[in-house]
């Protein structure tokens, strides 16, 4: 059971994955206010996942990561994606119905420069969700599956 | 041989880029700046969102975006595609 890295490397793993999570999720909730969005966040929460499974090794993540519940949350995302892509389809494709409408995400913007309003936005918030699960999912996936494969080879 | 070729290519290329870097426009002065001004005019009114490049890359060319979604799908697919072999001995 050595398959992972040093325990300073587990340690400060430890104490970084989870600051690591809750700023992924910020960049993505506030992906219509802050610089950043779905693909950005996405891909921290993903690295974060990657740290994971540097740190303590295939091995130390069995059983916690499934890639097969991976795979289905992001094509879960990707149909979500689609699908508010094709809320507006009454005006055009990818049309912002929600925004300004009043409804969930459809509160008004002051001009100019302002301290942000997190109730607004339409579609945005949503379609960032959708893509940030992708991204967040896709990612993780890719990393596991590379990283079970070349410990497989390893030890051939 | 290799080298001299290496280096006169490089010295080739480095030229051409340092002929473009020359003739660029001066710092924020686009060619066309037209679509820039729409977007940051609108899309506090528009979208009711006060990222504007969130705003264009969801709503305005939320289209382009399907189609980066799309390339992430292929991309996810074809690794773990490519992976399966060896995921199933270890199963």
């Amino acid at each position: 059971m050595n398959s992972g890295m040093s325990l300073i490397v587990r340690t400060v793993t430890r104490l970084v994955y989870g600051l690591a999570l809750v700023f992924g999720f910020y960049v993505i909730m506030h992906g219509h206010l802050t610089p950043g969005g779905g693909f950005q966040g996405g891909a921290v929460v993903a690295s974060a996942f990657a740290l994971l499974l540097v740190a303590f090794g295939a091995a130390g993540i069995k059983g916690r990561l499934n890639h097969h519940l991976l795979q289905t949350l992001e094509e879960i995302g990707a149909l979500a994606f689609l699908a508010l892509g094709f809320v507006g389809i009454g005006t055009a494709f990818f049309y912002n119905l929600l925004a300004n409408s009043g409804s969930l995400f459809g509160g008004p913007v002051p001009l100019g420069p302002n301290a942000g309003v997190f109730n607004a936005g339409g579609t945005l918030p949503l379609m960032n969700w959708a893509v940030g699960l992708k991204v967040m999912t896709g990612i993780a996936a890719i990393v596991i599956a590379m990283l079970i494969g070349a410990r497989k080879e390893e030890t051939e | 041989m290799k080298k001299a070729v290496i280096l006169v290519a490089f010295l080739f290329v480095g030229a051409f880029l340092l002929l473009a870097a020359t003739s660029m426009r001066p710092f924020g002065e686009p060619a066309f700046a037209d679509m820039d001004d729409y977007f940051i005019a609108n899309t506090q009114v528009e979208v009711a969102a006060n990222n504007a490049v969130t705003a264009v890359v969801f709503d305005y060319r939320g289209f382009d975006t399907l189609g980066e979604a799309t390339v992430l799908f292929a991309a996810v697919v074809s690794v773990l595609a490519l992976f399966r072999k060896l995921r199933e001995d270890e199963t």
